[in-house]
């Protein structure tokens, strides 16, 4: 049996050890974006470098903090510093990191400083946390993206994670968390808008004991990346809310499910699941209570329609994925004609911090029926695309000039396309632009 | 390969699939990864395999778009057309891309073995126009750049 007291006491050693340590802290921004901006081998450059100079450093490979046209983004925390971060380095720039990690000196002509984030002054840098590209953001779903080790499961516990699980274990009443996920006035982020807490609620209802939850991490949409985002920077915030969602609904098992081919998500859900299960977070009398759950990660083939929902089931089952008539509703007969729940990535990772934070927290975010926050993919003709989550109110106007520093070349904004069209059409401020 | 052989082989990797939900979708995933297409007798092999009619498995194969028929080339290029590669200047990329290695559409390259194939979303669009040269994410690609990706990657091959 687990207890969840002695996990998090290891962890919370483990991290304070790592954040306190007279080591630096070498933190690679690895996500899609940095690897498409050379993250991997700017991390083969600084590793090389660090071991031939015989450097004491830890070294790991992380999401992205949303900055994503500074990719590839190493930021270094140094004993009793705040986080310095380097931008848009390259192959120049390794000689001058290698000696900030080494002695502190910070060669400001070099032009790859960016600024540092934390408490401790830097002279001569700019806090991150004025840059609108960050204060403007609220990391609600992505608050670990890029600062602690994806595949590190007690740096997921030791900030916080797997602490709603056990809470809602522990008080052993699965229709609170329902009754919190429906207050928060969360709604479904993959398009269509539904409360989730009201999906979760006909799944309460349905017959078991075989039910599935199902998480959908089809992003058919081309120019969304977000699901993606949260499952190479963060898979262990999507297990906790299936699990979650599985413990509240009487749900049996978990099923992600990812197009193939997208090898960083699928390699670090799955490395999480393993995790999870050799933790006593997955399997059999989950943290010794009477709770089971299984999680195994799904694969499919290149198809647009197989994000919809019950094509996504059709295609799990291994067939062509074409959408299944309605009714019956998943919550009735879905995947291999059981009840079934389907939520997106990003839905269900909000449910740990609504859960961890109780009533009346995330509904007082955001602006009348849209509540929380939203993960934005921003691209094309912009100066700063990135992936930031913002509180709903926010105007596109904000979004474009504030946070996306507005059209290069002085150029006025043409057009903008917003996918998924409903969510963003529903949810998000128009203001004139 | 010879038909048996194929035949073989495609049996070897069916039994040692580790998926905890086997399926014709997942059996054709795993051929494909393993031997780079779906030969027909594959398509046979599955079928008996999972007990389930030929047509099932053609049906399948056919309906989702990575499914290839033919051995690959030794390399994949794929190059991005989304709609926001395609305002970084994806066309100009593709209509390079062809150019240096004389086809038509996307496809394969004998003489300099490599596939060709565009991809409604890389997943790096910050990064945009972006390719993937053996799966790796390359992105800012300049239409100037391209004849030297293909001839390193030509080149690491022959």
């Amino acid at each position: 049996m687990t207890n969840f007291s002695e996990l998090k006491l290891n962890a919370e050693k483990e991290w304070a050890e790592l954040v306190n340590s007279s080591k630096p802290w070498v933190r690679i921004g690895s996500s899609m974006c940095g690897q498409a901006a050379g993250a991997f081998g700017i991390s083969v450059a600084i590793s090389t470098q660090a071991s031939s100079r015989n450097l004491d450093v830890n070294i790991d490979q992380v999401g992205c903090i949303g900055l994503c046209y500074l990719e590839p983004i190493v930021d270094v925390l140094r004993p009793g510093s705040s986080r310095v971060f380097f931008g848009n380095v390259s192959g120049d720039s390794i000689d001058s990191i290698i000696r900030y990690i080494d002695t502190g000196e910070l060669d400001h002509d070099s032009g790859d400083i960016i600024g540092y984030l934390g408490d401790q002054e830097i002279e001569g840098l700019s806090n991150l946390k004025d840059l609108k590209g960050i204060s403007l953001q609220r990391r609600v779903a992505l608050k670990n993206v890029g600062n602690s080790v994806p595949g590190n499961i007690n740096q997921y516990i030791a900030n916080d994670g797997y602490q709603a699980l056990n809470d809602s274990l522990e008080a052993g009443k699965p229709e609170d968390v329902v009754k919190v996920m429906q207050e928060s006035g969360l709604r479904g982020r993959g398009g269509a808008g539904f409360p989730t807490g009201l999906k979760w609620s006909f799944m309460v209802r349905s017959p078991g004991p075989v039910k599935y939850i199902l998480a959908n991490c089809e992003e058919g949409d081309p120019g969304a990346y977000n699901d993606k985002g949260i499952l190479e920077g963060d898979p262990h915030m999507l297990l906790e809310g299936m699990l979650l969602a599985g413990y509240s609904t009487g749900a049996s098992n978990g099923i992600v499910f990812i197009r193939h081919g997208h090898d960083g998500p699928i390699d670090r859900t799955k490395e999480a699941i393993n995790q999870a299960y050799s933790s006593g977070l997955l399997g059999k009398s989950i943290l010794g209570h009477d709770f089971d759950f299984d999680i195994e990660v799904s694969l499919t083939g290149d198809s647009y329609v197989a994000g919809e929902e019950t094509a996504l089931m059709e295609s799990i089952e291994g067939k062509r994925a074409m959408p299944r008539f309605k009714p019956p509703f998943p919550a009735a007969s879905g995947l291999w004609g059981k009840p079934t729940t389907i939520n997106n990535v990003k839905t269900l990772a909000y449910a740990p911090e609504i859960i961890k934070h109780g009533e009346g927290w995330f509904s007082s975010i955001g602006v009348n029926r849209s509540k929380g926050t939203v993960i934005i993919c921003l691209n094309g003709d912009i100066n700063k695309p990135g992936m930031y989550e913002v509180p709903f109110g926010l105007t596109l106007g904000d979004i474009i000039h504030e946070i996306g520093g507005g059209i290069p070349n002085g150029k006025s904004l043409k057009i903008t396309f917003t996918f998924p069209v409903l969510i963003n059409s529903s949810l998000i401020t128009f203001n004139v632009f | 390969m010879s038909n048996q052989n194929i035949r073989d082989e495609v049996n070897k990797i069916l039994s040692s699939s580790t998926d905890t939900t086997v399926t014709v979708l997942s059996c054709l995933l795993l051929v494909q990864d393993e031997i780079g297409y779906i030969p027909d007798d594959a398509v046979e092999e599955i079928g008996s395999f999972l007990k389930t009619s030929i047509n099932e498995v053609w049906g399948v194969a056919t309906f989702y778009t990575n499914f290839r028929f033919t051995p690959p080339c030794a390399n994949t290029l794929e190059v991005c057309w989304g709609p926001t590669c395609h305002l970084k200047g994806a066309p100009d990329l593709i209509s390079g891309v062809l150019k240096q290695l004389n086809l038509e559409e996307e496809g394969d390259s004998q003489d300099r073995d490599i596939s060709v194939r565009y991809n409604t979303c890389l997943g790096a669009c910050q990064q945009a126009p972006v390719i993937s040269v053996n799966h790796a994410l390359r992105g800012n690609v300049k239409v100037s750049e391209i004849s030297n990706i293909i001839d390193f990657v030509a080149d690491s091959n022959s």
